[in-house]
């Protein structure tokens, strides 16, 4: 398959959005484009999984390359392995679900579309790109549309927090630039020239002096995407400001590129770098997993209530890279994918309550469940899923993540996992708390009576997601096959290294 | 010599119609000037290149035709949006012929091969900028802008005078050809003339600490001069001050890389912030464009091919990035009277076009992608990066991110805040339009032509 098509096809919706016609139309298009994408995205994993079991070897699939700026020797290299054909499913099945729930957008809806294509066409091209070059460029590309997104249809604090949100990202890539360059400058590739090329610098074993000065700099800066403590600011003001479909999107997609990057760039290219400070990483990742959940636990806006949860799902995503094992590193994988669909479905459920009751704060919900039932069962759902109920994403996930954790028998990892999960009953705690006071109870507004419950867009949106959380949830080991031949490559770098020190 | 004469023939051309008020109607001379300064942006491509002239004074080469037909362009870029504001002004011949000198002088100044044709080109490209300033005659604001712009300059030509005339002294020849292999970094004498040019050099570059001047020459003088100002002045002075660099001092490249550093440091802090808290938009241009000199110094600072290629190719970009923005401010200056950025606030209510004009433009500037901006920016701190002198990168790239605050500030105003009173729909004439379109396909464009870079790279590699 011409991965190509991932990046054509949103263009061409962007493009289809602004000239097309009318307010009307123009969601037409937002929606055809982002099916478009889901079929393209499910064609992409048959075509892969096909290739797969005819036995074609090789780390990299449809791969493709072209010389971009030759003097430099940047290259546009695009290619695809399980892990990214996870994140490109799990982008477009937020994309879509995001494009949804965002039917009723009255304010300036041509740019809205616009907006969240571009944004879509940044995640793919980050996911597809090989060369480090190219990943830069689409991690920044997705930066600003958040910003207008969050400013111009945000509410709360909006202006306040989209420029923290671009500012502290850009911080971020600006570290991830510096990492990268320097990683460029000290590449070789035998004829002279640098290269970005993922692969290439991967085989080439830099001294380690070298990767623990650039180790930090990838690591931070992409840190700071997928709310590292104690850079994970942004998040709660960002994805709480921002509009619905846009708050899917930062928690579900944006926050995963971090880690994407952290362990495909990071992790991947500087293996000894990685053992070298592992203990830092640990360290951050169980303090966001803990801090985030206290923190969650003080918050009574709901969408305060998920972002804050999202800094410490999150941090589970980087606690299992930082523990370097294979099932761990699994673990991070499953857990960035579950808390995509996880999150996206939670934020698309706040979204639906809010736009009937004009409130998130938990103290002016309550017995929702007798007037909006669908709506509040989605809630419900992705609730527990977040709480790691068995038979969902979540669990999956985070068991995994604690099983990796605990195989080294490292005392402090086994101190760090046996914190980390703890934060489970934290998450109960505040999970149930939320529920019962938005879903339970007498209904404690009279105004609530009048509300019809969710529409076939919402419906078919929840659906969407919810049915990811459950393959993944019921079937793991179809997400876990997919992957594993990508883990084994990751952890047999990491391993080598150990081995040559 | 082509560009040169087809300039000097223009510049008559518009004297004569001037002279005998051949043509009645402003709107029709103007017309007319402009397809002249069309043909103008061509005539570089059909130069002879690797020329020599008056006993080596004046050389050509593709590159050095390259960088013409980028300052020709950008003064078609600048007569086109400030083509109502010219319609309108009694003096608007005498504007081109100011206009083309200056022109005129860059061409000179970057081909020149010996002080002496430098310094007479330097000079009248500087000379009657000081007249532009001062264009709006009416304007106290204006005149203050143009006298500070010639005591300025004429403290900068001073200085660079004063380095020429130690290196003469030291070595008794003017010929960049000649002064080259005599000139090492052992010699004190030199070394001071190093630092004075360097001076010289950094005050036209409104390089920090010699910056002063430019804030209040911005803001007094009219919007379109700013542009030219801020933009092709600036990028002459870029080119002949990377051959200089290169070709003359290549055995200073120790030295010059320690104070190139430090200027890079002041630059890019300073201009940051600055630009930080200003509120005219003019001045908030002048300090960003100061910032973004600091960038262009850090490519050359590596002191390497690329390092050049990658500034002339930012120029480029810079050229569309910026002019796009003085566009939309000068028609903004022109039809409202108003230039503060809080003024901007809701602006896209009404500007729906002029509004994506300036954000992608800003976008270009912050080194955002998709834009131009990035790749140019990226170029540079990649050649910038080649000394391996990573805390100046980190330093740099860190300060990209203090750019984007200033620069969203103002994205802010127009597509977020809301404005009870926003600016009504301004009207702007097709030249206006045309230039704002020419401006931002070149910053769309520029930077997924993945040949030019490469072209640049081949040019200046001769």
């Amino acid at each position: 398959m011409n991965l190509n098509i991932l990046l054509i096809l949103p263009a061409l919706t962007a493009l289809g959005i602004m000239l097309a016609p009318g307010n009307k139309a123009a969601k037409s298009v937002a929606l055809s484009g982002a099916v478009a994408q889901l079929v393209a995205a499910c064609y992409l994993l048959y075509a892969y999984a096909g290739q797969r079991s005819a036995g074609v070897g090789g780390q990299m699939l449809f791969q493709e390359r072209h010389q971009w700026f030759p003097s430099l020797n940047i290259q546009y290299n695009i290619g695809v392995d399980g892990i990214s054909i996870a994140m490109i499913m799990l982008t477009a099945v937020v994309v879509l679900a995001g494009i949804l729930v965002s039917w009723s957008v009255q304010k300036q809806v041509k740019e809205f579309f616009f907006l969240i294509a571009f944004l879509s066409l940044g995640a793919y091209g980050f996911f597809i790109s090989l060369d480090l070059f190219a990943m830069f460029f689409f991690l920044e590309i997705a930066v600003i549309p958040k910003f207008l997104l969050i400013g111009i249809w945000g509410s709360g604090r909006k202006e306040y927090s989209a420029m923290k949100l671009a500012l502290m990202l850009m911080g971020g890539s600006a570290l991830v630039l510096t990492g990268l360059l320097a990683l460029y400058f000290y590449s070789d590739t035998g004829n002279g020239l640098h290269t970005f090329d993922l692969q290439l610098i991967a085989a080439m074993h830099l001294p380690l002096q070298v990767q623990l000065y650039i180790f930090p700099f990838l690591f931070v800066g992409f840190g700071v995407f997928t709310a590292l403590f104690p850079f994970h600011t942004w998040a709660p003001d960002g994805h709480s400001s921002a509009p619905t479909a846009a708050s899917m999107f930062l928690a579900g997609i944006s926050m995963k590129l971090g880690g994407y990057g952290c362990l495909r760039v990071a992790a991947y290219l500087m293996p000894e770098a990685a053992h070298h400070y592992s203990w830092i990483i640990i360290t951050l990742s169980t303090i966001a997993i803990l801090y985030g959940a206290f923190a969650t636990l003080m918050q009574t806006d709901l969408k305060y209530i998920n972002a804050y949860s999202s800094v410490s799902h999150c941090g589970f995503v980087i606690f299992g890279i930082g523990m370097l094992t294979r099932t761990a590193i699994t673990g991070a994988v499953l857990q960035m994918v579950s808390h995509g669909l996880m999150t996206a479905l939670f934020f698309a459920a706040i979204g639906m309550i809010y736009e009937r009751t004009h409130t998130r704060q938990l103290r002016e919900l309550g017995g929702l469940l007798k007037v909006i039932p669908v709506i509040m069962t989605v809630f419900v759902i992705a609730g527990l899923c977040s709480l790691g109920l068995p038979g969902l994403s979540g669990f999956v996930a985070e068991m995994t993540v604690f099983v990796g954790g605990w195989q080294n028998s490292d005392l402090f990892y086994r101190v760090t996992t046996i914190l980390a999960c703890s934060s489970i009953v934290v998450t109960a705690v505040y999970i149930l708390r939320a529920v019962g006071a938005a879903a339970m109870g007498p209904v404690k507004n009279e105004q609530f009576l009048s509300f019809r419950d969710a529409m076939w867009n919402e419906r078919l949106a929840a659906v969407l997601l919810i049915v990811g959380i459950l393959i993944i949830g019921i079937a793991p080991f179809l997400l876990n096959d997919l992957i594993a031949p990508d883990t084994k490559i990751i952890i047999n770098n990491l391993t080598r290294a150990v081995a040559g020190n | 010599m082509l560009p040169e004469l087809g300039l000097t023939l223009i510049i008559f051309i518009v004297l004569f119609l001037k002279v005998t008020e051949a043509v009645k109607s402003p709107a029709t001379l103007l017309n007319i000037i402009i397809s002249l300064l069309v043909i103008n942006c061509v005539l570089p491509f059909f130069g002879k290149a690797d020329a020599m002239l008056f006993n080596g004074m004046f050389h050509t080469s593709q590159a050095l035709f390259f960088e013409k037909a980028l300052l020709n362009l950008g003064t078609l870029i600048i007569s086109l949006f400030s083509f109502e504001w010219l319609k309108r002004h009694a003096h608007m011949p005498e504007f081109f012929v100011l206009m083309l000198s200056t022109l005129l002088g860059m061409h000179f100044m970057i081909s020149s091969g010996n002080f002496l044709m430098f310094y007479l080109g330097l000079e009248l490209s500087g000379i009657p900028l000081a007249a532009m300033a001062n264009y709006n005659l009416h304007e106290r604001r204006s005149s203050e802008a143009a006298v500070k712009m010639i005591l300025s300059s004429a403290f900068a030509s001073a200085m660079l005078l004063f380095g020429i005339s130690m290196l003469y002294g030291t070595t008794g020849t003017l010929d960049f050809n000649e002064l080259a292999p005599l000139l090492r970094s052992a010699s004190h004498l030199q070394v001071l003339a190093f630092l004075f040019v360097f001076a010289g050099f950094a005050f036209k570059l409104s390089a920090v600490p010699f910056h002063f001047w430019t804030a209040d020459v911005y803001e007094g003088a009219p919007v379109g001069v700013t542009a030219y100002l801020s933009v092709i002045s600036k990028a002459s002075v870029v080119f002949i001050f990377i051959t200089i660099l290169f070709k003359l001092f290549a055995n200073f490249s120790g030295l010059y890389a320690h104070v190139l550093t430090l200027s890079i440091l002041l630059t890019i802090a300073v201009g940051n912030l600055f630009a930080l808290r200003q509120q005219n938009m003019k001045r908030f241009l002048a300090f960003s464009s100061i910032a973004q000199m600091g960038y262009i110094l850090l490519g050359i600072s590596s002191g390497t091919n690329i390092g050049a290629a990658s500034a002339i190719f930012f120029l480029l970009v810079y050229t569309f990035s910026n002019l796009g923005i003085f566009g939309v401010v000068g028609m903004v200056s022109l039809r409202s009277g108003k230039e503060r950025i809080d003024d901007y606030k809701g602006f896209y209510q009404h500007n729906k076009f002029a509004s994506w004009v300036l954000a992608i433009c800003l976008f270009s500037l912050a080194g955002i992608p998709p834009t131009a901006g990035f790749f140019g920016k990226m170029f540079l701190v990649t050649a910038g990066a080649s000394k391996g002198n990573f805390p100046l990168i980190t330093f740099a790239a860190l300060n990209m991110v203090v750019s984007l605050y200033y620069y969203l500030r103002v994205i802010k105003a127009v597509f977020i805040d809301d404005n009870p009173h926003p600016l009504q729909h301004l009207k702007s004439g097709y030249p206006a339009r045309l230039a704002l379109i020419i401006c931002m396909a070149g910053v769309i464009v520029t930077g997924f032509v993945s040949g030019l870079f490469d072209h640049i790279i081949l040019l200046t590699g001769k």
